[in-house]
């Protein structure tokens, strides 16, 4: 299949480790994985997504201010010309104890196909990139 | 005596090296205005004569004659990629290595505004790049098509994503664009790959453009003309700090080159960060990596430097200075040919050069960057780390007439002013006093080990 997606941790987060397993899992299960690694901005993600053709971009967050790095990406990628790239998001994504439903729909608001909790395996989003991108498992 | 001639046709000046090959010894070297409007053959004829009356007692017979140039504008460029600071960026840093003068960068699907402004800027070569392999094609196959379309007389070299290579080519074959297609300046986001792009954009212009700018005749008198200059330059650079298979290099270092129009740095490193826990971020570095400044210059640039600088830059190098810093640059602008003799001159001058060497160093040089995050202060850097850089090598014109050349490239050492800046924190200065890198550049065509040889001889310490 080889369809090329975007990877990387937002923002001022560094966590590496995370990271790296996603890039593994998502490679092991035949993705053309570009990984732009932590501290990354969301015009990085973009710039990725266009040179690489990208079809879906990946972003990662754990330090708890995900919502404020990724407000405003999806219009971003609309402005770039990215149209329908499918963007997910999954993480400690938010400070403290709050209701996840509430979250998630903070997210989709935002413009986010999928939105994953704390303690997700990377299994359940590759069968759900591989569904929304239409290919065979 | 065996000797080779090695000549350098620059834009003012042709200089001439001449080289004992069996002692590995400079043997005369001389220079005269190049004559590229009527024939550069009498510049070059001038200097000759010249050279042998510098050396007459001797018997020599030139086996070799090469030459590199930079005369009539240099080889100018334009470098067009898809986004500005991934291929379209990586285009510009093969160019300039290549020894290019960038008229222009471009980014995204051209407009035909830009195309027309491309044709005006007259581009002897222009780099066709744009997503990575297997990336985007749309965009370099778009450009690729108006290319064809509206600019028939410029060379391409096509450096883009590899699999719009077929189809680009088909393009340029049917409207009958001279090109050549090679590796992609971008394989993969954020690599580098810069160096088949700079071999091609060689062959171009030893094939096409010396002839364009009339040196055709200059070709029959000597070997070949290889090379712009300054890839001259960034070549000896390399040979020096990594010698070859037999001639051990000096290892890592800095040639910062002081004109009077740019400012050229030249490092050869790699630049990883130095410190433990630095997160690198964005493009990745060319290990020879070249960068022009053509807003910083002694003579034709005076005015632009001091618009870049201000009059309070300039004066922390000349606090007691009698000139108005502004008229003085003005002045220096309009008068290329003046050569500094009353010490207070000099001491501009040096100033000029002192700050030409910041500001050359801090736009080359990586920054790093402290980001304050829930788990502390973390760091970040841009670009090469070079604060372990061993050497810093000084050639330009204020650099080799002055009496004081480590004052002036003192400025480009690391400074408390402004840490953020990586640069060389404890460098050893050397001096290229004979003006010889460029010539060695070209030797090391042909003679490596003698090249690197004849460089560790003829830098001077400081």
């Amino acid at each position: 299949m080889n369809k090329t997606i975007v990877l990387g941790v937002i923002g001022a987060d560094c966590h590496a480790v995370g990271n790296k397993i996603l890039e593994h899992a998502f490679s092991q299960a035949g993705f053309n994985v570009i990984n732009i690694g932590v501290l990354s901005p969301q015009e990085d993600f973009i710039n990725a997504a266009i040179e690489t053709n990208a079809s879906a971009i990946l972003v990662s967050s754990l330090y708890g201010h995900g919502e404020i790095d990724c407000r405003g990406l999806r219009e971003k990628c609309d402005e770039a010309g990215l149209k329908d790239i499918i963007l997910y998001v999954g993480g400690n994504l938010v400070v403290g104890k709050q209701d996840w439903k509430s979250v998630e729909q903070r997210f989709k608001d935002m413009g986010f196909n999928r939105v994953y909790p704390p303690g997700t395996s990377p299994q359940s989003a590759i069968e759900d990139l591989k569904h929304d991108l239409g290919i065979e498992s | 005596m065996d000797a080779i001639l090695l000549i350098d046709f620059g834009s003012t000046y042709t200089k001439l090296t001449a080289v004992d090959i069996e002692n590995e010894e400079i043997i005369g070297t001389s220079k005269d205005l190049t004559t590229v409007e009527d024939d550069i053959m009498i510049g070059f004829n001038n200097a000759f004569n010249k050279l042998m009356e510098n050396i007459k007692d001797k018997d020599i017979n030139f086996i070799e004659k090469l030459a590199c140039s930079s005369a009539a504008g240099g080889l100018k460029m334009i470098a067009i990629g898809l986004v500005p600071e991934l291929t379209a960026e990586a285009a510009k840093r093969a160019a300039l290595g290549a020894g290019a003068r960038i008229l222009g960068v471009y980014s995204y699907e051209l407009s035909k505004g830009e195309i027309e402004e491309i044709i005006s800027k007259k581009p002897d070569i222009i780099l066709l790049a744009g997503g990575t392999d297997g990336g985007n094609k749309d965009c370099i196959i778009h450009n690729a098509n108006l290319i064809a379309k509206h600019i028939k007389n410029v060379p391409v070299v096509v450096a883009g994503n590899k699999n719009a290579r077929d189809e680009i080519e088909d393009i340029f074959k049917a409207e009958g664009i001279y090109y050549k297609a090679t590796e992609n300046v971008m394989p993969r986001l954020n690599a580098i790959n810069v160096e088949p792009a700079r071999e091609v954009i060689r062959e171009i212009f030893m094939e096409k453009i010396i002839e364009a700018k009339g040196m055709k005749k200059a070709e029959i008198f000597i070997n070949g003309i290889l090379m712009p200059t300054p890839a001259a330059v960034l070549k000896a650079a390399r040979i020096l700090a990594d010698g070859t298979d037999k001639e051990e290099g000096i290892g890592e270092l800095i040639v910062i080159d002081i004109g009077g129009a740019t400012t050229d740095v030249h490092s050869i490193a790699k630049g990883e960060p130095s410190k433990p826990g630095v997160t690198l971020r964005g493009l990745q570095e060319p290990y020879a990596k070249r960068t022009v400044e053509g807003d910083l210059g002694m003579r034709v640039s005076a005015v632009s430097l001091f618009e870049a600088a201000g009059t309070r830059r300039i004066k922390k190098f000349v606090p007691g200075t009698q000139f108005d810093v502004e008229e003085r640059c003005k002045f220096l602008q309009r008068n290329v040919n003046v050569v500094p003799k009353t010490i207070n001159e000099i001491e501009f001058d040096e100033a000029l050069g002192m700050v030409a060497t910041e500001m050359a160093m801090e736009r080359h040089v990586g920054v790093i960057e402290s980001v304050y995050t829930p788990m502390g202060i973390i760091y970040s850097q841009v670009g090469k780390d070079l604060l372990n850089i061993r050497y810093l090598i000084g050639t330009g014109g204020v650099l080799v007439h002055s009496s004081n050349p480590k004052k002036i490239l003192s400025a480009g050492i690391f400074s408390m002013e402004s840490p953020n800046f990586l640069k060389p924190l404890n460098p050893e200065i050397l001096i290229d006093r004979t003006y010889i890198l460029s010539a060695m550049g070209l030797l090391s065509e042909k003679y490596p080990d003698k090249a690197v040889r004849i460089m560790k001889k003829y830098m001077v310490k400081m």
